[in-house]
């Protein structure tokens, strides 16, 4: 009785924790106030889903860490199945609730998970030895210090408590279904733990074996307790956040930047494009073009951000940051990601100092009267965003179909269109395009070339 | 040959005849010297070919790429919405140029704007000439040497056209010499983005350096590629290497050219 109470506070407790964190999470996504046309097709949108967030698709371009990644990720599927056992056995006080209706199958689902558990405990010492042994240069570029390290270990070492948990409960199990067989029901036999158990803790008293069953049990889920109400704060939230991302993914070529068409109407109106009666009103604000903050960003480049789980594998195949410059795609995610956070931290704690200049501090603060004097700009430094060669190769590599990009080029946006900033060098090129409709200034006209066509050449 | 002739969207208009496709030259296609050789194969192979083709000649204005991506949408919505104009005036249908870069902001970007085109790339449009049987190649120009090719970003990553390019080599009897770094994964050659028109960011080393790197590392003689800005980019880094007399940079085309 005093386990089933136990039990249900945990659970109510970290429902309740998980829910709120989960909503700052989804309320920091909504702070993106600019637009994004998510296309409709959503028999499209089910199969990317299917091959690349299910099926994982991206990952296979680079097999090892794909196939160990695999391990991991279909044990913790599969092992849910378990989970909703131990959910039931907790609620209801009972033991393997499961067993006496599923019989032989139940011994197959449980061997089955057991066995990818043993895969995924494999494949959780191969990940630690490649962040921490082997180095993979990846894991430790300058924008891992830190926390982003740590927490890339935690969930590790979180992976093997989970499986510690599995292996002392299904191990003591399998002992004691010999010894004390009414309560400890036959599961058949376990693909591990029918060998794991006896060598392990065989010859043990049966009440130490309980102790011992029973410590498996509650490391097992209260690791998975703690775990849902780590992801919030941690890179690990992909495991969410990966299919949703994956879902409203750009289905629009990579090739077209988002049209702008307020600018696109008003350049229509200067050239005369546009009939004097059907001319759209012009605000006298002077509006701000591209992104400053987060609040410029779609929901869907901060949904991007908390779906990253800094792997890397984009600043891998960044030219920019092969060739040593300061740009890392999975840096200007990271930062769009803390400066998400840091925003909605400040929205909850409502101080005043948080407020727009000579906004109503009775109110309650929110993403329209928020103004703290930063902005993304003191996370990204205009040397990162002027070293994009604007090659896609990060869109491409990302498994979870981030676009880095965007929000690379919505930040240059309100460099060059806002600020009337940027790198001194454009100037030239942009006031040829205007004057001459060349990137250059040539003193020949255009067409001159076709003149020499048919002087012979070397 | 008979002397090759250029006629304008106008010329056509003036004698009440529509040309086949239009040709978008581009700026680099105009004005830089390099380019300018790329243009005058590509239009050697048209002619060859029999193709009827216009150029807008000095109705063309930059596709305002560069423009965009460096953020500057004014500027990219000024040229571009000229240029939509200007093809929308001649009911231009089919467009094709020899620049991925011009290529991918008339197919990809235009429509938004009202500009609505089947825009092909050159490697794509010589492949069809091709398999339609209005072009012939001899095999053989190129036999033993060793030859790579780099996959432009603009029209491989961004516009995933990998195989058009790689099919016209194999059918130069070329057995190609493909770098670490390709297809999906190929390497920029630095200049996109408007990263043309800059200095570097401060680093370790160029773009340009580490892709013509990989490139010598195959041993190949000539590297192929299919943008004005790679070519720059590419011829750069190897006369870095100081390796200009031994190792050639050419447009596909040109190659093809060799071979007519």
């Amino acid at each position: 009785m005093i386990q089933i109470i136990a039990f249900i506070l945990l659970f109510g407790v970290s429902m309740f924790m998980a829910f709120r964190a989960f909503s700052k999470i989804r309320r920091n996504i909504l702070l993106g106030g600019g637009d994004y046309d998510v296309v409709d097709d959503t028999p499209q949108r089910i199969k990317n889903t299917l091959l690349i967030a299910f099926g994982q698709q991206k990952m296979f371009k680079n097999w090892i860490p794909a196939v160990f990644h695999f391990f991991i990720y279909a044990a913790f599927v599969i092992t849910q199945i378990e989970l909703i056992e131990i959910f039931v056995d907790g609620f209801t006080g009972n033991h393997r609730i499961f067993l006496p209706f599923l019989g032989g199958f139940y011994t197959f689902i449980i061997s089955f998970i057991e066995i990818l558990s043993v895969l995924a405990f494999v494949a959780t010492f191969v990940f630690l030895a490649r962040r921490n042994l082997l180095k993979i240069p990846r894991f430790i570029k300058p924008e891992m210090n830190g926390w982003p390290k740590l927490d890339g270990n935690l969930i590790l070492i979180g992976e093997l408590l989970l499986l510690i948990g599995i292996f002392s409960m299904n191990g003591a199990d399998v002992v004691l279904q010999d010894i004390d067989p009414e309560h400890y029901h036959d599961t058949g036999n376990l693909a591990v733990s029918s060998w794991l158990g006896p060598a392990l803790f065989g010859g043990l008293e049966q009440s130490t074996l309980v102790m011992i069953e029973r410590f498996g049990w509650w490391l097992h889920i209260i690791t998975v307790f703690a775990f849902l109400n780590y992801l919030p704060y941690s890179k690990h939230l992909h495991i969410i956040l990966a299919f949703p991302n994956v879902f409203y993914q750009n289905l629009k070529s990579r090739g077209e930047i988002e049209n702008m068409p307020e600018i696109m109407t008003e350049v229509k109106s200067m050239m005369g494009l546009i009939p004097e009666d059907q001319m759209p009103e012009m605000s006298d604000d002077i509006p701000e073009f591209g992104a400053k903050d987060v609040f410029g960003l779609s929901w869907k480049n901060i949904m991007d951000s908390y779906s990253c789980t800094e792997c890397g594998r984009c600043t891998a195949q960044c030219p920019a940051n092969i060739t040593g410059k300061k740009l890392s795609p999975r840096k200007v995610l990271m930062d769009i990601r803390d400066r998400a956070t840091e925003i909605g931290n400040n929205i909850d704690s409502g101080s005043a100092e948080f407020y727009k200049e000579g906004a109503d501090t009775t109110q309650p603060l929110t993403a329209d009267n928020y103004d703290d004097g930063k902005s993304l700009f003191d996370y990204i430094s205009r040397e990162e965003l002027h070293a994009c060669t604007t090659c896609n190769a990060c869109v491409e590599a990302c498994p979870v179909t981030i676009n880095p990009l965007e929000p690379i080029l919505k930040l240059r946006r309100y460099e060059i269109l806002t600020e009337s900033a940027g790198p001194s060098d454009w100037v030239p090129m942009f006031t040829s395009i205007e004057n001459t409709g060349a990137v250059w200034q040539m003193p020949t006209e255009r067409a001159d070339w076709t003149k020499s066509l048919n002087e012979t050449e070397a | 040959m008979s002397a090759i002739q250029v006629k304008t969207a106008a010329d056509y208009q003036a004698e009440g005849k529509e040309p086949e496709v239009l040709f978008w030259v581009g700026c680099a296609g105009s004005f830089d010297a390099r380019a300018q050789k790329v243009t005058k194969a590509f239009v050697e192979i048209l002619t060859h070919a029999g193709v009827d083709f216009a150029i807008l000649g000095n109705e063309e204005s930059c596709t305002g790429d560069p423009a965009r991506r460096a953020g500057n949408e004014f500027v990219f919505q000024m040229t571009a919405l000229q240029n939509i104009e200007v093809l929308n005036m001649y009911s231009v249908k089919k467009i094709v140029t020899a620049c991925p870069h011009c290529f991918n902001s008339l197919k990809n970007e235009y429509p938004a704007l009202g500009g609505n085109y089947d825009v092909v790339h050159h490697t794509a449009f010589i492949n069809d000439l091709f398999s339609s049987g209005r072009l012939k190649v001899s095999g053989g120009t190129f036999k033993g040497k060793k030859i790579t090719y780099h996959d432009s970003c603009y029209l491989g990553r961004v516009n995933g056209q990998y195989e058009a390019p790689r099919e016209l080599l194999k059918m130069l009897d070329i057995e190609l010499q493909e770098m670490k770094r390709c297809r999906t994964k190929g390497l920029c050659c630095g200049a996109g983005g408007a990263q043309m028109f800059k200095e570097d960011e401060p680093g370790d080393k160029r773009i340009n350096i580490e892709r013509v790197e990989e490139a010598l590392d195959t041993g190949a003689e000539i590297v192929a590629a299919n943008c004005p800005f790679c070519i720059t980019m590419l011829g750069d880094g190897i006369k870095a290497n100081e390796k200009q007399e031994e190792v050639m940079v050419y447009d596909i085309s040109e190659l093809i050219v060799q071979s007519l």
